[in-house]
């Protein structure tokens, strides 16, 4: 078995972007998410790759852009104001159907908000958050194992779908520390991509990777194609069922809110109620069907976010008309522990028919 | 008798009619790069990174790789490319909208990491395909459809001189300006292209090469009255020379 190491979640973030091969990373400092950064600055370059402080997050995106072209494995990361400025690039990317990742460790907002945690980018995440009609493969770990594995996984996804991918994660995540087992780091495969990359046209038809579809019809072609492909992503739904199965109350919430709610749902499990825990890991696509799926079974459900209500949308969209979502909200700036949850999901409980 | 061909399409360029207007010298720059990319070999190794104007079609001109920027984003893009492939020849190739506007930040930091790129830079003084809006490099004086009364450096900024603030950045090897008005400052601008081409082709850094060049149609004149007014107008304002040349002196690196 491998050896375990106590690192923060940023570094595991981190760690699992080098195990997936990637070789390529461009930042721009913004907290709570340095700990990204620095660590690939010199990490990033012991691995034989390449590392870039950005002049901006608009720059360091781009330059993901044009890594991506060459079908390297390429990252980079920033927090909610960055990301903003980072989406011009990603529907660049969405729209020239380049793989690759980027990090959010959503923080306070809108606008400079705080650098505390926070789940108000979910919106911006989950329907496109950039120009045009498109979506990003969005993961949302919880521990820093998940933040490890769902990373080098968010690398496969982004070659498999030639589509960029989301890892949303929060100042909770990335700044607290605990074990995890790494894997073995995987060498960069020299063949991946090479059917549509950018490597120079020596003896094949030049290739041109570009967004900007002015003939009739091209653009109405091409995004029928990338809605296929979006609804294809259903295969990679991914979620977690805690005490779900006899449960009358289902509490919704992803990442750090969803781990802490499960402590809550513990608690109250030992007090004898019936409440379970339902937390996407995939945010797009969404586990909408499980979910209805779930309100067939009659159970009511309680959304908790780190937000003002987003995902409780598309919670609502998938249960009703069987069932409804209450909202429970954690506002920025406020840092909820499992007790804290006691009460609005007791209250919950005690609504049931 | 038999017919020797003295002047031929170069092999970089596609066969094929450009959408530029009637006069307009993009076509003119294009056949330059592609000169020089064939007489350096450099076309199978090539890796273009399209901006947007009027230019963003030259990657359906030219018979190399490409993938296309942003506006504005054109040196960023190249700087992920060219770290992703070291061995490729990259470059951008952007207008005074694209490079001297919106981008400024891209172009100016890429310039001073020294970036391994060689950037072709087309100044027309004005926003061509969005219909002749003022430029940052629009003269003082020009009118556009943004400064109808003509642009006054008071309150709009006086002409930005793009060679001139490149030039002195520790990373630039290679920075000229030349124009392609006459048959004169052709040959000089095909060997500004080169010399911008071979301090990337050498590992040396950063080349820029900065084109003035007409627009016949935003500037409301023929084609030849167009040509003319590149020396009456552009050229006092925009001096032509080479601002820096380190190709005999720096190291590759």
């Amino acid at each position: 078995m491998a050896e375990r190491i106590f690192i923060k979640g940023n570094e595991a973030i981190s760690r699992g972007a080098l195990a997936a091969g990637c070789r390529c990373y461009f930042g721009y400092p913004i907290t709570p998410q340095n700990d990204i950064p620095e660590f690939l600055s010199t990490a990033m370059c012991e691995a034989g790759g390449e590392f870039v402080q950005a002049e901006s997050e608009v720059a360091a995106a781009n330059m993901l852009l044009g890594a991506a072209a060459c079908g390297v494995r390429a990252m980079t990361s920033s927090s909610s104001p960055g990301v903003s400025l980072k989406q011009e690039a990603i529907s660049y990317l969405a729209g020239s159907q380049l793989p690759a990742v980027i990090v959010n460790m959503n923080r306070g907002g809108p606008g400079l908000g705080d650098i505390g945690p926070s789940q108000g980018d979910y919106f911006q995440s989950v329907k496109g958050g950039g120009h045009g009609d498109y979506r990003t493969l969005v993961l949302a770990p919880a521990t820093c194992q998940e933040a490890y594995d769902l990373t080098i996984d968010a690398f496969d996804l982004a070659f498999k779908y030639r589509n960029p991918v989301m890892i949303l994660g929060d100042a909770i995540l990335g700044q607290m520390k605990e074990p995890i087992t790494p894997r073995e780091d995987r060498a960069p495969d020299p063949d991946e991509a090479s059917d549509w990359r950018l490597d120079g046209a020596q003896g094949r038809e030049k290739r041109l990777l570009k967004s900007l579809h002015l003939e009739e019809g091209a653009l109405a072609g091409h995004n029928r194609a990338l809605a296929a492909k979006y609804e294809s992503m259903v295969s990679e739904i991914r979620y977690e069922e805690f005490e779900t199965g006899d449960a009358d109350l289902v509490i919704c919430a992803y990442g750090s809110i969803g781990r802490i709610a499960k402590s809550a749902v513990r608690a109250l499990r030992a007090e004898g109620h019936k409440v379970g825990l339902f937390r996407p890991i995939t945010l797009y696509p969404f586990p909408t069907a499980v979910l209805s799926n779930l309100a067939e079974q009659g159970k009511r459900f309680l959304t908790i976010e780190h937000n003002l209500g987003q995902m409780v949308e598309d919670v609502r969209l998938s249960v009703l008309p069987k069932s409804d979502s209450a909202f429970y909200g954690v506002m920025p700036g406020e840092l909820p522990t499992p007790d804290q949850f006691l009460e609005p999901i007791r209250n919950h409980l005690g609504q049931g028919a | 008798m038999t017919e020797k061909t003295v002047f031929s399409r170069p092999e970089s360029v596609i066969d094929r009619a450009t959408h530029y207007c009637p006069g307009c010298q993009h076509g003119v720059i294009h056949r330059l790069v592609g000169e020089v990319l064939d007489e350096m070999k450099l076309t199978e190794k090539t890796i273009l990174a399209s901006s947007i104007g009027c230019s963003v079609f030259l990657y359906n001109y030219l018979n190399v790789d490409a993938v296309e920027a942003p506006h504005g984003r054109a040196p960023a893009v190249a700087t992920g490319v060219k770290r992703a492939r070291p061995d490729n020849f990259v470059f951008a190739y952007q207008g005074d909208g694209d490079l001297a506007s919106i981008g400024l930040a891209e172009i100016v930091h890429a310039a001073n990491r020294g970036e391994r790129l060689s950037i072709v830079f087309v100044n027309n003084t004005v926003y061509g395909m969005t219909g002749g809006q003022m430029a940052p490099t629009t003269l003082a004086g020009q009118k556009t459809t943004t400064c109808t009364a003509g642009r006054c450096p008071s309150s709009q900024g006086a002409p930005l001189r793009m060679a001139e603030m490149l030039a002195p950045l520790e990373g630039v090897v290679y920075c000229a300006r030349t124009a392609v008005d006459t048959v004169k400052h052709l040959t000089q601008a095909k060997k500004a292209i080169r010399k911008a081409f071979e301090v990337q082709a050498k590992g040396q850094g950063f080349g820029f090469v900065e084109l003035l060049a007409t627009c016949p149609t935003n500037w409301r004149m023929t084609p030849t009255k167009a040509n003319e007014r590149i020396a009456e107008e552009m050229i006092p304002v925009f001096p032509l020379g080479v601002y820096k040349d380190e190709s005999q002196t720096r190291e590759a690196c």
